[in-house]
Parts: structure tokens; C-alpha cells; sequence
């Protein structure tokens, strides 16, 4: 298996405390968001109607969606109160900028820094 | 009878999470008390049922070792309110308890996931996917499915059954407005799916084989007066009519019905909604005796010994029950058979309610028998009729007037002997919730009798309708109810303890407390709020709202946080279904100018911005806008913030008045532009909608709006509370005044009054119907109190932001307006101009 390779997706200053932003990555978009702990990064489309995540409100460590209130665990990728599950993606913040690890499945994603 | 139930406390039950095993150990360690522990119970499906019999059990016998599997992707919730989810609702909200209820009664929980083979010898359960459960004592609650009729194109594209969350859903996405919809079956289910389907805006035709309507509940002349007040819904009712063919077009998708006889109704949407049938499969297929649904005893078990069967998959005494009330019966006996108690299920009698606004209608019993009385009133559409059998009370239908259900439910129930029917039912129609015995069950959804909430409120000293709603669960199904709770609640503890309403079932602590907390705390912002009263847990749904209070506290001088905010009010735009926003600009009692529209459309044609569309509150809406264009399409618009994303004070609208109409009393257009800049830019519990009309010709439709102004011959009307959206209500006339001044006044001083006393995402209809306009009188009225409330107003409205669309100079953040891969479209210096 090859190492690990991480690819820069932006600043990590434009991401505000407790909010999301979207970006693309690979085949999909994923969003970012920044928690207190660390950041998080979960495929961006919801699973129910493919609301935009990144515009949902973050506490704890969810999220819910914006269009029609689905809420989801960041660090699992799981919808809370239900099986639907989120591709979860590992990120983490080499100065100053986000980077997601280009494999595939991930679990808790926070820094490894934090 | 043996006692078959067994204590092994050896065997251990497979735990669903790790978390939720410790929780169930923990519990079970918790409550090992002297009473025999049951075994370890498997619960087989997460319907209405199944949480009964978890809630039940769990109830009877603390730290029971339970698991429950669902099939369906989520926990156990409401299906008798699936109606609730075509009017908007969210399928979350019909969730019968909290996920952490289950964790707290040590209940292992799987969703998602079918049983695929049980092994009642064995004790064992092999879940799809492969994975083995172990149990002593299995409950099979697999209930229901929808009966599809066996007539060609059932299958096609635009054809659905009303089931499930998926089936409202799916019925959401393809009730395109003004499709023509037809549902097949005139039953309880088949009237309810209409109903939510005209409340969508698509004309509906109810198509139903037999000639009259729900007559497995009703005799004919209550059917008769049915379908007129069904009709009045603006549904069409077709009797008689047997549909033999779906017809689809080319691409296989549905065009219409043919009925026997060979008439066509052109449709775009079918949902056909003839009936259920128990899921027996997995009964079946485990060797149980299954006829039309599995045979059970008076104990609830089935032909094998270890396993039971409650709800709509079970058959007992040759009945199979389709309505939610005879759960709750059979789960309580389940539940006392596997904890070793003789209980014995004797039957239900069947009580059904239609959950459609408008038309009251509740059976129960016979519909017919050899000796009725009945009292109708074909002008008035109602119907009360009692039906007496062997001397004693065997059925009700009430129509239209639904006065005494509860007694004489419980009479039928109880098979109460009646030697005056006539008089039985007058009595009734009077008779308050005092009157009821302590049997009598008040709430059919949940199965609670009048006793056990009068109980509840005494023993738990609980103080509000929506506690005894949370701790006893009547009224927490269709909620028709909870007019019934309220009356217990006021008997029991006088009028004055109506009070605590939680602001989110995250943090127990109502509105007021919180306010109280932000006071006393000098608290400024969310965040410093959620400290100091948080129990460290936050659900996110009421960020929002805690947003809210702290802004209305403060006067608007707090430290806002965005994160606490919903999307529209980070960026100033209303969230459209396909993730674009929406661009209304403020345009003060409707009016405008040709060059205003003359840079709408530069815009629109700038950005093709994909509809531009005139809404009903006499606005300009631009739709489909990216998140990035927002900054510079109000930059170039040179046109304030609509507000028309925020739960704040929306639109007044207008009519011309004596400006130009013949007609008009008074100045109409001035006062309603005047009333929209001294309302704007303030944030308010839930949207407020204004308007302003000349005349009582009303053609601003001042009487159905939060605040309407009405100009009358010599003054005004203020009218508050108003609605024509979900509900429609007439506003109440809170007064009459001689100057425009007063009229404004008066406006500003109710609109402060529900800022400060309203409950979250209350509107003001709401709030007048749950304060009464006599309490907003006295609080708005008195010289004293409104000069208090005007000057509060002043001071959040001289620090309210009468423009949030300036942040396109100074974004909050560096991608307020964008993604990390995206950039906002730029905007140039700001100019000054057009303010």
C-alpha cells in the first residue's frame, strides 16, 4: 500500500469556527467544516435531497442540513436517528492551509495536530 | 396457567453498540431489585407496535433486557400523523421518543436492518447480513404493508402507496403544483392522502369502489354528509367507480385511470391507498400459524410458545385491527405475559378518527345495529347518532359535532348500559372533561386514560400542557386530544399554571428562564448563553433561536454569531431546494419606479438569473441565484435587504387607497410605506406579514395578516393575529382608532409585544390563539405599558441593521459568499446611492 498523500484544498482561515465551506474533491465535493476539536470533512451532499451541508448549522459535533433538518454525526459520518451513513474524509491543516488525505475511507478525521 | 416465563440471567444478550450495551448493563445493574427480571426480549419491527411493547415492558419491568429491530431507517415514529409530513412537516418530528430515551431504558436499538430468520427453539434471530441475535422471549410487531391493487400499470412511474416517510417523500417530489392527482379508496387512509395532497395545490379526485365513503366506519346518511364537506375541500369524490386500468403514456409514466365502464380521468399522479395487509413473511416462513395474520391467543402468543404478536400483524379471535388504539391494548398485555402475569386480551372495540381539518369526524363500534338514535342537522352538516345493542352503548358516529367523544367512547368501550339514548347524547354534547370517568381514554393514539393524566399531573406536579403531553403521551399522536389534556391540566391545577414550554426539548429550560439568564448575566451572545445554562449538550435546532432571544434581551446590541444562525441569515438569501438563493429586494408597500425595475432587469439578464417572479406579498423575487453572484446582483440593484429569508418583518402590503381608488377611506399607500420603515430590518419570533388597506374591501387583505391595517369611515382598524397560509384565520381586531398615527402606533406597540412574548417560530396567530386577544389588549392597550413597549421598540430598532446587503463591502468572513474553491463575483466601492 502506498504512503498516503495529502492534497491542499484551501486556507484554513476561510473556514469560520462552527461553519462549513464546500469544495471539490476528486469525483465529488466534500465539506469542510471547522469544530472546536479539530476540523471534519464529510461528503457535501446530503444523503436525503442533496442539500448542501456546508451551508448547515454545526453544533456539537453534527451538522443539519439546511433543506430539511437532517442531522449527522461529523466524526462518523452517521445520520443521527437513522442508517444513512456519510463518506467521512481525513483532513488535517499544514501551515496555514486544509488538506485532505486523497485515500479513501476515514474515521474521526480531526487534525493530528489538534 | 404455568408460569412460562424463566429467569436465566446467564444468557447474554447481544448488544446492538457498544455505548448502548454498557447503557443497558448499567440500567440492568441499576434496578436489580427483588422483582423477577424477564428474560431478554426481541422486538421484531420499530412500528407504533413495537414501541408500545419496548415502552411498556421497559415501563413494567425496569432494566428488561431489550432489543429492538427495525427495518425502517429510523426509529419508531407516529404513522397515524403520516398526513403531517405532505403539509411540510419533517419525518423527525413524528418520532415517538427521543434517541436518548432508548439508551436511558437500556434498550439496544437496530434500524436500518430486517430479520431475515428466527429460531424460536434455538432462541436465536439471524439479522440480514448474517449476523445472530440470542433470545428467550421474541415479539413480532412486523405490521403492515400497503395493499396494492392487482390492476394493470400499478407499477408505473407517477403511481405511489402512503405508507412510509419514503412514500410522502416521493409523493412530495411528484406533486408538481396543479398536477392532477387521483387517490384510489374513499377509507380513513384514502382521505387523508387527499387531503394532504389538495393542501399541495393539486386539484384531487378521491376514486372509490364502493358507494359511499369509509364505509367500514359509517352508515350511509353520515357518508352522505361526508362527501359534500370532503367536496368543500375542493376534493372530488367519485363513488361507484371501479378503476380497472392505470393508463400510462410513452414513457411509461401515469396519464390517467379508466374505470369499469370505460370512463377516463386524466391524472399525472396516482397514490393508491385501498388498505394494508399484515406482514406475515417472517412469521410464516419461522413455521407459525398465519391465516390473515398470525393467530394469537388471549396472551398475545403465538402458536409457538416463545413468541408473541402485537399491532396490525397479528390475529386474534379471527380479527386483524388496522387502527392504532387496539396496539396499545395488545402491547400492554404482551407486556404483562412476559413478565409472568395472567393478562388477558379480550378485543378492542375499533375507534377511528379522521385526521382532515375541517371535518370532524370520529367512529367507533357498530355503525349500524337494532336499535339507534341520531340527531342530524343536513344544514349544518352534523350527525350524532348512538348505537344500542342488547341495552348497552355498542357504537357512536359523530359528525361535524364531535362534543363528548370521550364519554361516549368510553360508554361504547365499556358497553355502558343505556336506557335513555337520546338522552345520552345530549348529556354528552355538554358534558366537560370532569365528567369523565377515570377510565375513559382520552387519548386513542397513545391509549391514556383520563386517570392516568390526572395522576400524572398530581404526582409529577406537572405545571404545562406540553409536560403532561411529554411524561403521559396523550396527545403526542394526532394531537386531537390535547384540547382534552389542557381541560385535566386546568381542572386539576387551576387556569394559572400554563406556562412552561420549553424552548427545545435539548435544554429544559423555557424561554422566559433563558431571557432571565441573559438578563441577570449580562450575556451577549450565544455562545456565552449556551455556558452558562447548557447541560453540555446542543442539538443545533435552537441556535437559532437562542440567536433570537439574545438579540431581542440585548436590543439588539448583542455580539453576533454567525455559526448560530441558519444559512439565510449568513448570507442574506433565501435557500432554494437546488442549494441557489433567492433575491428580494425591499420595495416599501409595493411601490416602485421604472427605474427600479429598469436595474431588475439589467440584473436578471446580467446574471440570467433562471425566474424572475412577483410574490404575494407585492415583491420582485430574482430565484436561482448563486451563492457567489449575491454581492454584486445587490450591489448593482442599489436596492436595501427584503428580509424576505429571515424569520423578521417581511412585507407591508398595499392597496392604492384614496391615492387612486374611488372607493378608498384612506391614504393607504402612505401609512403602509410609513409602517414599513419604521418595522424594517427587526427580527421577530417567526415572519411577520403586514398590510395595509384602504377600505373593508380589503383588497391588501389587511384581515388575514400578522398586522393589518384597515382604513374605515372616520379611522382605522388594527387587526392582529391574522393568517392565510397552513391556517387560515381571521385577524382579531385588537382596536379602532380615528388617525393614521394611532393606527402606526398601535402596530408598532403589538409587534414589540409578540418580539418580546412569543415563543420561537411562533407566528402571531398562534400566539393570539394561545394568549387570547383580551391579554394582548391589556398588555398593548394600556397607556402605561405601550409607551414602555414603544420605547423598547425604539431602542432595538435604532440598533437593528436596516440593510444586512452592505456586508457585500465587509463580508463577516473572508468566504461569506463563496466556497474554498470559489471566489464572490466583485463588487464595487460602495456608493451611497439609492437609500
Amino acid at each position: 500500500m502506498s504512503e498516503p498523500s495529502w492534497v491542499p484544498i484551501g486556507r484554513a482561515a476561510d473556514v469560520p469556527l462552527l461553519e462549513g465551506r464546500s469544495v471539490r474533491f476528486g469525483p465529488r465535493r466534500v465539506a469542510v467544516f471547522r469544530l472546536p476539536g479539530g476540523w471534519a470533512a464529510v461528503e457535501q451532499a446530503c444523503p436525503h435531497a442533496g442539500g448542501p451541508l456546508s451551508d448547515g448549522i454545526v453544533a456539537d459535533t453534527c451538522v443539519t442540513c439546511p433543506l430539511h433538518g437532517w442531522r449527522f454525526d461529523l466524526g462518523t459520518g452517521a445520520r443521527v436517528g437513522g442508517s444513512e451513513r456519510l463518506a467521512t474524509f481525513a483532513v488535517r491543516e499544514r501551515d496555514g492551509l486544509l488538506e485532505l488525505r486523497a485515500e479513501a475511507e476515514a474515521g474521526l478525521a480531526l487534525d493530528e495536530a489538534a | 396457567v404455568n408460569r412460562v416465563v424463566r429467569i436465566r440471567p446467564t444468557v447474554e444478550m447481544p448488544e446492538a453498540t457498544s455505548d448502548r450495551g454498557a447503557h443497558a448493563d448499567a440500567a440492568a445493574r441499576r434496578h436489580a431489585v427483588a422483582m423477577p427480571v424477564p428474560d431478554s426480549i426481541l422486538v421484531v419491527g420499530g412500528g407504533i407496535a413495537g414501541h408500545a411493547v419496548c415502552e411498556q415492558l421497559t415501563t413494567r419491568r425496569p432494566g428488561a433486557r431489550v432489543t429492538l429491530v427495525c427495518a425502517e431507517p429510523r426509529l419508531p415514529y407516529d404513522r397515524v400523523s403520516l398526513g403531517r409530513l405532505l403539509a411540510g412537516e419533517e419525518a423527525a418530528a413524528l418520532q415517538l421518543r427521543p434517541d436518548d430515551w432508548y439508551a436511558d431504558r437500556g434498550i439496544a436499538v437496530r434500524t436500518g436492518v430486517k430479520v431475515a430468520a428466527l429460531d424460536p427453539g434455538a432462541g436465536t434471530a439471524s439479522l440480514e447480513g448474517g449476523e445472530a441475535l440470542r433470545f428467550d422471549r421474541a415479539v413480532l410487531c412486523t405490521g403492515s404493508g400497503a395493499l396494492v391493487p392487482p390492476i394493470p400499470g400499478i407499477r408505473s412511474e407517477g403511481v405511489h402507496v402512503f405508507r412510509g416517510p419514503e412514500d410522502c417523500a416521493a409523493i412530495l417530489d411528484a406533486a408538481v403544483r396543479g398536477s392532477r392527482a387521483a387517490v384510489i379508496g374513499g377509507g380513513l387512509l384514502g382521505l387523508e392522502a387527499a387531503y394532504g395532497l389538495a393542501g399541495l395545490g393539486c386539484p384531487v379526485t378521491v376514486v372509490h369502489l364502493m358507494d359511499r365513503l369509509m364505509e367500514r366506519q359509517l352508515d350511509g346518511p353520515a357518508a352522505a354528509l361526508l362527501a359534500p364537506a370532503i367536496e368543500a375541500l375542493g376534493i372530488e369524490v367519485l363513488l361507484d367507480h371501479g378503476t380497472e386500468e392505470i393508463l400510462i403514456d410513452a414513457r411509461d409514466r401515469v396519464r390517467g385511470l379508466r374505470f369499469a365502464g370505460g370512463r377516463e380521468l386524466a391524472c399525472q399522479l396516482v397514490v393508491a391507498a385501498i388498505g394494508i395487509r399484515a406482514e406475515t413473511t417472517l412469521a410464516r416462513n419461522t413455521g407459525l400459524a398465519v391465516e390473515r395474520g398470525i393467530v394469537v391467543d388471549d396472551r398475545m402468543v403465538s402458536s409457538h410458545p416463545r413468541v408473541l404478536a402485537v399491532g396490525e400483524c397479528a390475529q386474534h379471535r379471527g380479527v386483524v385491527h388496522g387502527i392504532v388504539a387496539p396496539i396499545h391494548d395488545q402491547a400492554a398485555v404482551a407486556a404483562r405475559t412476559l413478565c409472568g402475569e395472567d393478562a388477558v386480551y379480550a378485543g378492542s372495540v375499533p375507534a377511528a378518527k379522521l385526521k382532515v381539518m375541517g371535518v370532524d369526524l370520529v367512529a367507533a363500534g357498530l355503525a349500524e345495529g337494532p336499535r339507534a338514535v341520531a340527531v342530524a342537522d343536513e344544514v349544518a352538516g352534523t350527525y350524532r347518532k348512538l348505537i344500542v345493542q342488547d341495552g348497552r352503548a355498542a357504537g357512536i358516529v359523530l359528525l361535524g359535532d364531535t362534543r363528548g367523544t370521550e364519554l361516549l367512547l368510553d360508554a361504547v368501550r365499556t358497553g355502558a348500559p343505556v336506557d335513555d339514548a337520546l338522552g345520552l347524547l345530549a348529556e354528552a354534547s355538554q358534558a366537560s372533561a370532569a365528567d369523565l370517568p377515570d377510565g375513559a381514554q382520552v387519548c386513542n393514539c397513545n391509549g391514556v386514560c383520563k386517570g392516568a393524566i390526572v395522576e400524572a399531573i398530581r404526582e409529577q406536579g406537572l405545571g404545562s400542557t406540553p409536560e403532561v403531553v411529554a411524561v403521559t403521551r396523550a396527545g403526542a399522536g394526532c394531537g386531537s386530544c390535547k384540547p382534552v389534556v389542557a381541560e385535566l391540566l386546568a381542572i386539576e391545577r387551576g387556569s394559572a399554571v400554563e406556562a412552561a414550554t420549553y424552548l427545545c426539548p435539548c435544554r429544559r429550560q423555557t424561554r422566559e428562564e433563558l431571557a432571565g439568564v441573559v438578563r441577570d448575566q449580562a450575556i451577549e451572545s450565544v455562545s456565552e448563553l449556551s455556558a452558562a445554562c447548557g447541560a453540555g449538550r446542543d442539538c443545533g435546532a435552537c441556535k437559532p433561536a437562542l440567536a433570537y432571544l439574545v438579540s431581542e434581551v440585548c436590543g439588539n446590541r448583542h455580539r453576533e454569531e454567525r455559526h448560530a444562525r441558519y444559512i439565510n441569515d449568513r448570507v442574506h438569501a433565501n435557500i432554494q431546494r437546488d442549494g441557489t438563493f433567492s433575491v428580494i429586494p425591499r420595495m416599501r408597500g409595493g411601490v416602485t419606479t421604472p427605474d427600479e425595475l429598469r436595474r431588475i432587469a439589467d440584473v436578471a439578464d446580467k446574471y440570467e438569473v433562471p425566474m424572475v417572479k412577483v410574490t404575494g406579498g407585492q415583491r420582485i423575487d430574482l430565484l436561482g441565484v448563486r451563492k457567489e453572484q449575491l454581492p454584486a446582483i445587490w450591489e448593482e440593484l442599489g436596492m436595501p435587504s427584503g428580509h424576505a429569508y429571515a424569520k423578521a418583518v417581511r412585507t407591508v402590503k398595499t392597496c392604492v387607497g384614496t391615492s387612486f381608488c374611488r372607493f378608498g377611506l384612506g391614504d393607504s399607500i402612505e401609512l403602509g410605506v410609513e409602517l414599513e420603515r419604521a418595522m424594517e430590518g427587526l427580527y421577530t419570533p417567526h415572519k411577520v406579514k403586514s398590510s395595509v388597506s384602504g377600505c373593508p374591501r380589503n383588497c391588501a387583505e389587511s384581515y388575514v395578516k400578522d398586522i393589518g391595517l384597515v382604513a374605515v369611515e372616520g379611522g382605522w382598524e388594527v387587526y392582529v393575529g391574522g393568517a392565510a397560509g397552513a391556517t387560515v384565520r381571521k385577524g382579531d381586531l385588537l382596536a379602532r382608532v380615528d388617525a393614521p398615527e394611532d393606527a402606526k402606533r398601535l402596530a408598532l406597540a403589538f409587534l414589540q409585544h409578540y418580539r418580546e412574548q412569543a415563543e420561537y417560530l411562533e407566528r402571531t396567530y398562534g400566539y393570539l390563539e394561545r394568549v387570547g386577544i383580551e391579554a394582548v389588549r391589556a398588555a398593548v392597550l394600556d397607556s402605561e405599558q405601550q409607551a414602555a413597549l414603544l420605547e423598547r421598540y425604539r431602542i432595538a430598532k435604532s440598533a437593528a441593521d436596516p440593510d444586512p446587503w452592505r456586508e457585500r463591502h465587509a463580508p463577516v468572513n473572508p468566504k461569506q459568499f463563496a466556497e474554498l474553491d470559489s471566489e464572490s463575483e466583485l463588487v464595487g466601492p460602495p456608493t451611497g446611492a439609492a437609500r
